[in-house]
């Protein structure tokens, strides 16, 4: 069995986005553990991303179709490509939006084994246990692989990136565009285009105790203040005040950010579900009782229509 | 034009999980099971296609334990015409393993519309439905918020962040949806009553080797106790002190 570590890594523009730059951290951590080489590929990179990509931190780069415009079918088909191409053992992909997809379409189309949404990836004499999140947060589930290649997808925010480090480029074309690939008819753009909450570091989340949606300005404003998303409960998106888009739960996005702040929200499980795994959260809720306290590790008991424009000024004013 | 609906059969959301003694397993307490939201919502829009006559076949296909009868027939209450549940031995079946035997039924039943959730409400994986997808060498779309079926094509409105992108997908396809898409019916007390003499086929799950196995059910890492800063506006310093020298996020 070879021992390379595959890495697919997004990027935007000319740089490498920051799920790939974990990525490269996880897949170095496994190298270092099991032996072998990290092999970062880019699929339809620019120039730049490409140069961004040689110098993040992995052995080799394998840039695929460099400068091309690549539809999700035929990128996941060309990370099975590669996967095959360098022999790869394990496949590390971050679970972005698109992340996601090429995970489920690469490994399906190789009859690999995959496991989602790791958290944590330990390795144990040649054994390689993933830990992942299941019931919506309320276990984890530990998995050894057992197929080669076998791919795992990683949830952002859960790892460290990799050093810097010079790679060594290989280019090559794309595998063939698959003839039943989709095709897009139209995009109805936002006015704003929103982060996704998945990847963000920072959410600011609000729930019915808005009162009402032309006060999501105030949770607007402090995401603004504080460099982050916009979450909501399902409370407030089921009444239409904000997209499903920005639902988060179980039935909505599973979020872990570093800094999660909930405003208005009463804590519901199926809300927790979504975002307990946050690394700090925050609560904002004038019920001192609300289980939402419970899950929190700091708290402000009070009106968050009064509270979030104070604390948007206070923050504006730290940092000066 | 043929559609399978795939469904799981998960615990509800309120049910209370955790790992079992020995962590083998985890213990479910509390709740019914049911089936899996975004599986609902797709079953309801399958039905909504048979109704209007784009569909002239609509089967629910289920991988899971005996007892799932009890949520195939409430598909096929709700409007399905047939049920195949493959009874599952296995008491850990990992998502590639899903995907295979799920893609085999799919194949054997002939049908040229697959659809499905998005993510599965028990494991969270979000995979099944695209290797599912690759492994029969069909077109795929996920996150579908709308879906409409004209001429061997599907039309695919699909929400990313914020964007709605429409999408053409030949068939045969595999879709997965997104809340929004459509909301399941109850079922009729003459659905409930026409169920009962609808085929619901069972039979034991074909050979398909796991890709992982289980090592272990751990309960989620314990966070330590929280701390009320304060109350209302006066309490604003001290978090946002809290924030830069605590937490660093300032
Ligand atoms: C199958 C299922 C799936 C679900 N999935 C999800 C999901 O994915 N995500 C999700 O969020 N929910 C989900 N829910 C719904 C969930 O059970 C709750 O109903 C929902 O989270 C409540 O939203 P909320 O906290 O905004 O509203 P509420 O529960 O109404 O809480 C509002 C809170 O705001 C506080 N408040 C009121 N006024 C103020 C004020 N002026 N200042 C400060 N605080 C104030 C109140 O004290 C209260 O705690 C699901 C439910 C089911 C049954
Ligand atoms: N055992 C199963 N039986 C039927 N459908 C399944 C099964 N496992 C997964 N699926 C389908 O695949 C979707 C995604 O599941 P998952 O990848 O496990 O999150 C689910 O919503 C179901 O539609």
């Amino acid at each position: 069995m070879s021992n390379s570590i595959l890495v697919y890594l997004e990027t935007e523009g000319d740089a490498l986005r920051k799920p790939a730059l974990e990525g490269l951290g996880a897949a170095r951590a496994m190298a270092t553990a099991l032996g072998g080489v990290v092999v970062g590929v880019t699929i339809g990179a620019s120039e730049g991303g490409v140069a961004a990509a040689a110098a993040a931190g992995a052995d080799e780069i394998l840039a695929l179709g460099v400068g091309e415009t690549v539809l999700p079918m035929r990128r996941a088909a060309a990370l099975a490509m590669a996967t095959q191409k360098c022999a790869a053992a394990y496949v590390l992909v971050p679970a972005t939006a698109s992340g996601r997809d090429m995970l489920a379409l690469a490994a399906g189309a190789l009859g690999a084994g995959v496991a989602a949404d790791a958290t944590k990836i330990d390795v144990s004499g040649s054994d390689v246990k993933v830990t992942r999140p299941v019931y919506a947060g309320k276990a984890l589930q530990v998995v050894v692989a057992k197929r080669s290649p076998f791919f795992i997808g990683l949830r952002p925010n859960s790892f460290a990136p990799a050093a810097a480090k010079t790679a060594n480029v290989t280019r090559d074309a794309l595998p063939a565009a698959p003839a039943n690939e989709p095709v897009l008819r139209e995009v109805k753009a936002p006015e704003v285009r929103r982060v996704d909450l998945t990847e963000a570091a920072v959410i600011v989340a609000g729930g019915r105790g808005l009162k009402g949606p032309e006060n999501f300005h105030l949770v607007e404003g402090l995401a603004a203040a504080i460099g982050g998303a916009v979450g909501a409960s399902r409370a407030v998106v089921d009444a239409g005040w904000r997209p499903h888009s920005e639902q988060v739960g179980q039935t909505g996005k599973t979020v872990s950010p570093k800094l999660y702040i909930a405003c208005g929200i009463s804590g519901a499980i199926q809300h927790l579900a979504g975002m307990s795994s946050s690394k700090c959260i925050v609560a904002i809720n004038k019920d001192r009782d609300a289980p939402i306290f419970k899950a929190a590790d700091y708290g402000i008991v009070g009106d968050c229509i009064e509270v979030l424009p104070a604390l948007t000024a206070a923050i504006h004013a730290a940092k000066g | 034009m043929h559609i399978a609906v795939l469904m799981k059969r998960v615990p509800e959301t309120t049910a209370r999980v955790r790992p079992a003694a020995g962590g083998r397993s985890v213990e479910v307490q509390g709740g019914e099971t049911i089936i899996s939201t975004y599986d609902e919502i797709a079953l309801e829009r399958a039905i909504q296609l048979r109704e209007a006559g784009v569909a002239t076949k609509l089967t629910v296909v289920c991988l899971g334990a005996a007892e799932a009868t009890k949520e195939v027939r409430k598909a096929l209450a709700m409007g399905a015409d047939e049920g195949l549940l493959l009874v599952d031995a296995e008491p850990f079946r990992d998502p590639a393993s899903a995907a295979e035997v799920l893609a085999g039924a799919v194949k054997d039943l002939g049908a040229q519309l697959v659809i499905c959730g998005w993510k599965a409400l028990d494991d969270d994986s979000a995979v099944v439905g695209g290797c599912v997808a690759a492994r029969l060498g069909w077109a795929y779309a996920s996150f579908a918020t709308k879906l409409d079926v004209a001429g061997g094509t599907a039309t695919v409105h699909r929400e990313m962040e914020g964007a709605t992108e429409v999408l053409a997908v030949a068939l045969p396809a595999v879709i997965t949806v997104q809340k929004g898409l459509a909301e399941p019916r109850f079922a009729s007390l003459k659905g409930i009553m026409a169920a009962k003499k609808k085929p619901l086929v069972e039979k034991p799950a074909p050979a398909a080797s796991n890709a992982s196995a289980l090592d272990a059910y751990l309960p989620p890492p314990d966070r330590p106790p929280g701390r009320i800063v304060g109350e209302g506006v006066a309490a604003v310093a001290e978090l946002v002190r809290v924030l830069k020298e605590e937490v660093h996020a300032l």
